[in-house]
């Protein structure tokens, strides 16, 4: 079967400034497909081309095995969800869900039958004579995704449409628009600037910068196995460690030298890479240090680190320490013995660890 | 808190307070008795008879209340050679402004909204011009409108007139609604594009309905401007198709003897009752229309 959305060499100018580069995805019927990237990287540029209200600069694109490369919005099949909701301010939420069908001369029985349903599974029925004036944040979310849901396009497509809720709210339609997503099967494009979003709803990421596609995979794959310092940098809370450190060879593997303020180096053999460069950047998610006590499975080496800093978060408690000259978060254990100012023996898992090139920021293993 | 004791207004007595009050409110008064004069002295004028008008004080209320002046006025009064008073030209006027509040309002809804949702190239430069537009003296465009109106076949006709009157409104229309539209997120176009609404359909569905208090700002605006205009009215008008403002001239300028005070008051206040009744009726929402765009709902 064909993808059901499948971009090529889709490059995107205003005037003379590149906003979008080369850009390739594809993806199958029932992909969540999340677009994250820092505000400015192209991401809801590369969504509205997507819906066709950006024309493109060059480059194809398909909808369902169709070229829609030169089609209007209205003839793609899709449905969009707006960061402000976009809802027609002096229509009720019924004629809002409606708008859609009415113009594109639905018979009203369908309409109607249509309208129920849509109203009844995100439960806004008691909402339907209201005007969007008249309803909460939350409430307007809802009737913009009644409005998408009702048209059952080929493609689902979401413009940050979480961004205006207050954070409790947001976790709620979070897990909500995943719910729905289960439940029907549909095909979803989805621009977040938010990493959690991003890895929870997604079924593949694509993450972005200065209009170029950083890395595609899947929340795991991007999140394990990051292509570069960007991306290593950008995914994950509190964000990957990225120690400078120097490679050696020796003869079981290779030897990472970290380097202190003070004391020794940290030195840690790795026996998984070979043939990395002298100078490297390490990158370590901080769940990836553990205390050396409390042990874990994997292929651990051990080491003292003074610990600077010990900030308790409830489930977990992150101690910052001083390494290579960075800052390094570990994700301990709530009742982890580490105390600011002290030595604890931490145990980094080396199985996990990424290596970068300090040039390109490429990743090396 | 401490610039609390600071404050002058606080440390008065309420006394000082009450007495500042009344004193602003008789400033205004004053104000306001100021502006009404010319007012009560047209109405009182209009109600004297050229008798009482002759012996009497100009600000004194009439002894004795006659409409004939009125009358006179409205169906009797001389412009020139015919003496049909302001009626005539009243329904000119009505047939002016009407149509061409209408369509230029219209026209310049479509503009504002091609200007501030349907950006194209060259869209601030057209806009740019069509401001420019405003602020052109109209002395300016006389003759060369002349000419074109003759080119037409449009000239001393009402529909010229009319004509006149759209184009040279369009400049404001278009900038009350390009003001008013352009603060409207362009996210509701997008969405009304995705739920396969066309330009028009856009317009007439979501825009038009959101517009009411700024068409009543520019039909205010727009009605005030036609009916009040004087020199387009004279200069591409002939006999029988004057608006009322010519007429109004003509009955004071062409009265030959004895100045009928009283006539020409009823027939100026006549000439001015449309726009004063516009802004009664929709002066509340000329106001709020005009702050609408900087208030954040």
């Amino acid at each position: 079967m064909a993808p059901i959305l499948e971009i090529n060499n889709l490059f995107k100018n205003y005037g003379p400034v590149e906003i979008l580069k080369d850009i390739n995805v594809a993806i199958e019927q029932g992909d969540f497909l999340v677009l994250v990237g820092p505000s400015g990287c192209g991401k809801s540029t590369l969504l509205n081309c997507i819906a066709g209200l950006e024309p493109i600069t060059s480059g194809k694109m398909a909808i369902g095995g169709q070229d829609m490369t030169n089609v209007s919005p209205k003839d793609r099949d899709i449905a969009m969800v707006f960061q402000s909701y976009a809802l027609y301010p002096t229509m009720t939420v019924a004629k809002n869900i409606t708008f859609g069908m009415k113009v594109r001369g639905i018979d009203q029985a369908v309409q109607d039958q249509k309208l129920a349903h849509v109203a009844q599974q995100l439960q806004i029925e008691p909402l339907l004579n209201r005007k969007p004036g008249q309803l909460s944040g939350g409430q307007r979310q809802r009737v913009a995704m009644g409005r998408a849901l009702v048209r059952d396009p080929k493609l689902f497509l979401f413009d940050e449409p979480l961004s205006n809720l207050d954070a409790k709210l947001r976790v709620e339609m979070r897990t909500e628009i995943k719910a729905l997503h289960q439940r029907l099967g549909a095909s979803m494009v989805y621009v977040t600037h938010d990493q959690i979003e991003a890895m929870t709803l997604a079924t593949k990421i694509v993450v972005m910068k200065g209009g170029v596609i950083q890395q595609i995979g899947t929340p795991a794959e991007i999140y394990n196995r990051p292509a570069n310092l960007f991306v290593a940098d950008f995914m994950g809370s509190p964000a990957m460690n990225l120690i400078p450190a120097k490679a050696k060879a020796n003869g079981a593997g290779m030897q990472i030298e970290i380097a202190r303020e003070k004391g020794d180096p940290i030195v840690l053999t790795d026996t998984r890479n070979q043939d990395l460069p002298e100078n490297v950047i390490l990158g370590v998610r901080p769940e990836d240090i553990a205390d050396a006590a409390i042990g874990r499975g994997g292929d651990t080496q051990e080491a003292d680190c003074i610990i600077d800093i010990v900030e308790p978060a409830g489930a977990d408690t992150f101690a910052v320490m001083q390494l290579g000259g960075k800052h390094v978060t570990a994700r301990l254990h709530a009742e982890t013995t580490a105390a600011a100012g002290t030595a604890q023996r931490l145990a980094f898992d080396l199985g996990k660890v990424s290596y970068f090139a300090p040039e390109t920021g490429l990743r090396l293993n | 808190m401490t610039d609390l004791s600071y404050s002058p207004a606080s440390s008065g007595s309420s006394a000082t307070k009450i007495a500042l009050r009344w004193g602003l409110y008789i400033m205004l008064g004053l104000f306001a008795l100021f502006y009404l004069m010319p007012l009560f002295v047209m109405v009182t004028t209009s109600f004297k008879s050229l008798e009482e008008i002759r012996t009497g004080d100009l600000i004194s209320l009439p002894r004795e209340v006659t409409l004939d002046a009125w009358r006179t006025a409205w169906s009797g009064a001389c412009t020139g050679i015919q003496c049909e008073g302001v009626r005539p030209f009243f329904w000119n006027s009505v047939l002016i402004a009407i149509p061409a509040v209408m369509i230029s309002t219209l026209i310049g809804a479509l503009n504002g909204y091609v200007v501030a949702q349907w950006r194209f190239k060259g869209a601030n430069l057209f806009f740019a011009l069509m401001l420019f537009g405003c602020f052109i003296p109209f002395q300016v465009v006389l003759l060369p409108m002349a000419r074109m109106l003759g080119l037409m076949g449009l000239a001393g006709t009402i529909p010229g007139l009319i004509f006149v009157h759209v184009i040279y409104g369009l400049g404001f229309t278009t900038l009350f609604f390009r003001n008013y539209y352009v603060s409207i997120p362009a996210e509701l176009t997008k969405a009304a594009k995705v739920d396969g609404a066309g330009f028009f359909r856009i317009f007439w569905s979501i825009f038009l309905p959101l517009s009411l208090p700024i068409i009543v700002v520019t039909v205010i605006w727009q009605f005030t401007q036609i009916w009040n205009d004087f020199l387009f009215g004279i200069s591409f008008s002939q006999a029988g198709t004057q608006p009322v403002t010519v007429a109004l001239n003509n009955i004071v300028n062409s009265t030959t003897g004895v100045k009928a005070y009283n006539v020409d008051m009823a027939a100026a206040i006549i000439a001015a009752l449309p726009t004063l009744f516009v802004y009664v009726v929709a002066g509340k929402y000329f106001v709020r229309g005009l702050t609408a765009g900087s208030v954040k709902g």
